[in-house]
């Protein structure tokens, strides 16, 4: 017993030595991997996220007075049950849910433990952005999808989501954003990915090195997603797109 | 055609309820453009909304060639706003779709098959001039292309019955003569009822065939334009006038306003009344115009000293309403006050707020020009 001790003892003192940093020859091997993780964690929340939150958000824009299916005290209901999720920082909803994630997953650890609470935080937000960006949509459209025999879902599709698609992937940039920096968070029970790396090497082995590593991979890849969402963005506004070729400021001629 | 009867909408219960409109009556016949004009808040855009059935009347209907609309149930509903068109206010086209999306718009929600969305589509917009701007979106459109790119969404289902809701509102004079001139071809070719609700009473004149007054929910006067403005005692006639400036009387001269009461007015009018009434006629301003092919118009004449009453006859007898005109509403009553104080300084002694202007007011028995003429010296005084 006490042998294993002492073997343990050495082994520890030999696995703590003044220099216990990551040689950065082998930083790409532990970082790149890591950050594979938190974008097929991204990738799987965004999915889940739009896919519940376009419906969600429309819904909720047309349960409102003046809407297409106004009915104030489910329009109250759902806003308020969004509002919960939007008001808890992430970091106690997800401590918060760990019975239920451990319910629906069978784990609080790991992946597929961190992606419950970032698809709830993720849900509730996309969900005010559909709801806001469908609110910036003329309401004359509604009326002349009305006008034209439209039913009740062609109208939404056609004369809400379709119109407010550049705000709409505006928010869903920033939501990304905001889930990679969950995904941070959640490093921090062990989700894996760049949280994981920054928190485990970076903060308690005080390897600056490695640090540094994961700030530059997060900076380059919130920039990368920025970028992709602007161009995205500009793709989806016919009024953008023409200023695309930089200098050649054509007006349309009216004729 | 379609016909609006008792038609009655009101907003909120009880004590709060808005009459918006209240048991309005009229009818478009097939080939008539209709206008319904009225300040903002007379309740035009609800006229609208109920016309186009998107709002339901709280009573009354809504009747497209007999049929009542506007008791039906929500699906049936969607299937009947398919047979009126409506031309939106110019913000009405989707930013992110062509001028050809967007007239296959209803054509999409009704499901027609993509190859015959396309032949209609292309029809449609060389039926409105705009063939060759098929792919533009509405951001690379004028106002006017715009507005017939709207036309033409309004008319994919064939309708026979066309609402234009403040259509030529924000429009350029050129663009609304444009827009103007459309609606009347496709009234005459597609035998369209139109029901043209606006707020300008110049598009108005050019574009209806009859009109209606919409003030505070009320109709409060309707008819053919023709006869409204022919109507001097007609206020909607008097508004549908273009108000322009006109030169003033010479001094001597009385103003009087002359305007058509039927279409036998001769031509040479002018010369018939100077030479029948053995006076000078001077024309200080005048509009004549045809409307919807018949003879409108008036002017203001300056006629030297002459019998009130032989003018009146004598224009009677061509054709003509003629009253004067005092000068302006306030020189007026400046005008009626100085001879009021006049006649009370010609009975008696000066009173303590006799002025320097009043004797010369007092002698003057001259016609009502030259009195008023007097005013502003007077206006300085007082």
């Amino acid at each position: 017993m006490s042998a294993a001790l002492s073997v343990l003892a050495t082994g520890i003192r030999t696995a703590l030595p003044t220099n216990n940093n990551v040689p950065i020859a082998e930083i790409p091997a532990l970082v790149f991997p890591a950050l594979i993780d938190t974008l097929i964690m991204v990738g799987i929340v965004m999915v889940i996220v739009v896919l519940v939150g376009v419906p969600l958000g429309a819904l909720v824009h047309n349960l409102a007075r003046g809407g297409l299916f106004e009915n104030p005290a489910l329009h109250q209901s759902i806003s308020w049950i969004v509002s919960i999720g939007r008001s808890l920082p992430f970091l106690i909803l997800m401590a918060s849910i760990v019975p239920f994630t451990r319910f629906i997953t069978g784990t609080n650890i790991g992946i597929a433990a961190a992606v419950v609470p970032m698809v709830i935080a993720g849900i509730a937000f996309f969900t005010r952005i559909v709801e806001n960006s469908l609110r910036g949509v003329s309401p004359t459209l509604v009326r002349v999808a009305r006008a034209s025999g439209a039913s009740p879902l062609q109208i939404v599709r056609t004369a809400q989501l379709s119109e407010a698609l550049p705000a709409i992937i505006g928010g869903l940039t920033i939501n990304t954003i905001a889930m990679i920096e969950y995904s941070a968070i959640a490093g921090t029970i062990g989700a894996g990915g760049i949280g994981y790396v920054a928190v485990t090497y970076g903060y308690q082995r005080f390897d600056n090195t490695v640090m540094l590593a994961t700030i530059i991979i997060l900076v380059a890849t919130v920039a990368t997603v920025q970028l992709l969402g602007d161009r995205l963005v500009r793709l989806a506004t016919p009024h953008a797109r023409e200023r695309q070729p930089r200098r050649a400021k054509s007006m349309p001629v009216p004729g | 055609m379609i016909s609006i009867e008792q038609l009655t909408k009101v907003y909120g219960h009880g004590d709060k309820a808005t009459v918006v409109l209240d048991r309005l009556d009229f009818r478009v016949d097939a080939g008539e453009i209709f206008a319904v004009v009225g300040p903002s808040g007379a309740g035009k855009s609800t006229l609208a909304q109920c016309v186009n059935l998107l709002e339901r009347p709280t009573s009354g209907s809504v009747l497209v060639n007999g049929e009542n609309l506007s008791q039906l149930g929500e699906r049936q509903l969607r299937a009947a706003r398919r047979r009126i068109g409506t031309i939106f206010q110019s913000d009405g086209l989707y930013s992110r779709r062509t001028a050809a999306q967007n007239v296959a718009l209803p054509l999409e929600y009704l499901g027609v098959t993509t190859a015959e969305a396309k032949r209609r589509v292309a029809e449609l917009l060389d039926r409105v001039g705009l063939s060759d701007r098929a792919g533009h979106y509405p951001h690379q459109l004028s106002g006017g292309q715009r507005q017939r790119v709207g036309i033409a969404r309004a008319l994919a289902l064939r309708p026979q019955v066309l609402l234009s809701d403040e259509a030529t509102s924000g429009l350029d004079p050129e663009s609304t003569a444009s827009i103007v001139s459309l609606l009347k071809e496709l009234r005459d070719d597609l035998d369209l009822s139109i029901l043209f609700i606006t707020h300008e009473m110049d598009t108005v004149l050019q574009v209806a065939d009859a009109v209606a007054r919409l003030d505070h929910g009320h109709i409060v006067e309707s008819g053919r334009i023709v006869d409204l403005l022919r109507d001097p005692a007609s206020a909607l006639g008097r508004a549908l006038r273009p108000a322009r400036p006109h030169a003033t009387p010479q001094l001597g001269e009385t103003h009087w306003f002359v305007s058509y009461t039927s279409g036998a007015v001769p031509a040479d009018w002018v010369l018939r009344l100077a030479s029948e009434l053995d006076a000078p006629v001077s024309v200080l301003g005048a509009s004549i115009e045809t409307v919807a092919g018949q003879t409108v118009g008036h002017a203001s004449i300056g006629v030297r000293a002459v019998d009130p009453a032989l003018l009146i006859e004598t224009a009677r007898r061509l054709g003509l309403d003629a009253r004067p005109v005092p000068e302006d509403p306030e020189a007026a009553a400046l005008a009626d006050r100085s001879a009021e104080e006049s006649s009370r300084t010609s009975d008696g002694g000066r009173s303590t707020s006799a002025d320097a202007s009043a004797p010369a007011a007092a002698g003057d028995t001259a016609p009502a020009a030259s009195i008023s003429s007097t005013a502003p010296a007077l206006e300085r005084v007082v």
